[in-house]
């Protein structure tokens, strides 16, 4: 085990109002690997998700205790930047979100807010990041067309594009393929193979084949614990603990 | 059986009130348009008043409702969406900002004579700014702030926060989002308000009596401290005032016209350009 750790988590305790919903957390995840979080639902893993990108920020009444590491610095600390932080950890949700603009305008948004607007360095960005998203022979020829034309997975897909134009180092993906079918899942879980040669992937997910096909390393969740966390195949084959062998192999949850 | 009579009774009672509606709503229009329209000619629409009102047109009038429509408009949108915007995106949902949003919609109910007596104090007397155009059209924004502010809100709070996320999450600032995301996808919605507004303060009678309006007056305003004649009023007086009351109530229907295709217009124009906003990226809301 003598992998890169890209995001560590360090002893996390975190609240909601008074109602504590995850415990100790600690983990280590890895650089350029996909790590997938599963667990029954309501176990947290969305929480812990959306903490490694501080979007829970955005919730009223909420706190965290620990720490949750980036390339070794806090992203908890009080000086650090925000923004700089959700530059670099970017995050794809369960339900495709474009936003109510032309393809090129979503994909192009999170450079354009950071003040890259050269438009041929936008265009250029644009079509690598559709192309890596395997959508750009899809939606080449209607840029200008609102994103809200598109099906459920190239949506899924775009917003994937829009994440993966602004480079981050880390992709947080909070089940990405729930609401799409059986075709268009497929296409996500191929992109993801292919996007761990440059990015670090953590990804949210209830269906244990799809975890045990995509992941390097599992997280098994339970009531705000984390369980077990290790390989993926000793996670499917050869778990540590009952409860995680029970949960793996469908006999509750 | 029974469920069969109770619907069509349930439809019965819907459709009727609809038909009632439109009954009252096309005998009015039917009432201005007809009576009104007789008057209308060239000379009424362009020149200024002769003969102790009973002769030449009412275009200071015209051009001054313009004016006082125009003027609240833009001192009320601004503060409106600001005050919207501050009270949905950045103050957190507490009790405070509870009281504060009733408030707001409470004030929307105040009778528009009110805000007319609040205007004289503050803007013709205290203000020291006379019975002029910036003081009327600084009181009818005073009265449709509320009604502005409550329509924005509504708007802003019918975003998804998914968009407010998704935006985020791509390393944009608070006010980028907003400035990008949240105020043109809630643009439509807030046209509404903008809308319902205009209609208000091009009708209102009240609020600038006292403040702005003026029965006869030679000629057009030249600055925004003279004071104006105004469709509403103008009809108030007309029926209330003078010693030709037969020919001044043609006058006064002339004048209905007017306003009612003075408002149908101004609507017109924001249904359009909220159309516009709505199909541009298949926008919902
Ligand atoms: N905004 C919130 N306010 C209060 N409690 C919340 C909030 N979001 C989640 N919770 C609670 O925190 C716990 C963990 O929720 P979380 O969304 O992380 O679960 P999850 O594992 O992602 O579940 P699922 O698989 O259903 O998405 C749950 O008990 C949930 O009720
Ligand atoms: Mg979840």
């Amino acid at each position: 085990m003598d992998y890169k750790v890209r995001v560590k988590v360090n002893h996390v305790n975190f609240f909601y109002g008074r109602v504590q919903s995850l415990f100790d957390i600690k983990c280590d995840i890895y650089d350029k690997m996909v790590t997938s979080i599963i667990g029954p639902s309501g176990c947290g893993k969305s929480t812990l998700l959306r903490l490694i990108n501080r979007m829970n920020d955005l919730i009223p009444h909420t706190r965290i205790e620990g720490q949750i590491l980036l390339d070794g610095k806090d992203i908890y600390n009080p000086k650090v930047d925000v923004v700089e932080v959700r530059q670099k950890v970017g995050m794809v949700f369960q339900k495709p979100n474009p936003f109510p603009k032309s393809i090129f305008d979503n994909v192009a948004y999170g450079l354009v807010v950071n003040g890259l607007t050269n438009r041929s360095y936008l265009s250029g960005k644009v079509e690598k990041s559709l192309k890596d998203a395997a959508l750009w022979n899809e939606v080449k020829d209607r840029l200008g067309k609102s994103a809200l034309t598109l099906s459920g997975g190239q949506q899924q897909r775009l917003c994937i594009a829009r994440t993966l134009a602004i480079e981050p180092e880390v992709i947080l993906m909070d089940e990405p393929a729930s609401a799409l079918d059986p075709t268009a899942t497929l296409k996500i879980e191929e992109l993801i193979q292919k996007l761990k040669e440059k990015y670090t992937i953590v990804i949210v997910t209830h269906n244990m084949q799809q975890a045990a096909r995509i992941s390097d390393y599992t997280a098994f969740f339970m009531l705000g614990k984390l369980i077990e966390y290790d390989l993926t195949a000793k996670i499917f084959r050869n778990p540590s603990k009952t409860i995680t062998e029970d949960y793996v192999t469908g006999r509750f949850g | 059986m029974r469920k069969k009579i109770n619907q069509s009774l349930g439809f019965f009672f819907l459709s009727l009130a609809v038909t009632v509606t439109i009954f009252f709503l096309s005998v009015l229009l039917y009432f201005i348009f007809s009576r009104g329209f007789r008057i209308i000619s060239w000379e009424f629409l362009t020149a200024v008043p002769r003969k102790a009102m009973t002769q030449g047109g009412v275009a200071p009038a015209i051009i001054g409702t313009l004016y006082l429509t125009l003027g609240a408009i833009i001192f009320s949108l601004p503060i409106g969406l600001a005050c919207a915007i501050y009270l949905c995106e950045y103050t957190p949902k507490s009790f405070v900002v509870n009281i504060v949003r009733i408030s707001i919609n409470n004030l929307a109910g105040v009778p528009s004579v009110v805000f007319g007596l609040f205007g004289l104090a503050v803007f013709v007397k205290f203000l020291n700014f006379g019975v002029s155009i910036l003081s009327g059209s600084l009181t009818l924004g005073i009265m449709v702030l509320p009604s502005i502010i409550s329509a924005a809100q509504e708007a802003l709070l019918a975003i998804p926060q998914s968009y407010r996320e998704a935006s985020l999450a791509l390393g944009a600032t608070k006010w980028q989002t907003i400035k990008k995301i949240v105020i043109p996808s809630a643009l439509p919605g807030i046209m509404t308000g903008v809308i319902l507004s205009i209609g208000r303060v091009a009708g209102e009678t009240a609020p600038i009596m006292f403040t702005a309006a003026t029965f006869y007056k030679r000629g057009y305003p030249k600055s925004i401290f003279d004071e104006v004649m105004a469709l509403p009023y103008h009809i108030y007086a007309l029926m209330t005032e003078g010693v030709h009351p037969a020919q001044q109530k043609d006058i006064a229907y002339g004048c209905a016209f007017i306003l009612l295709i003075i408002v149908l217009v101004i609507s017109a124009v924001a249904v359009i350009i909220r159309g516009v906003q709505r199909s541009k990226y298949g926008l919902q809301s």
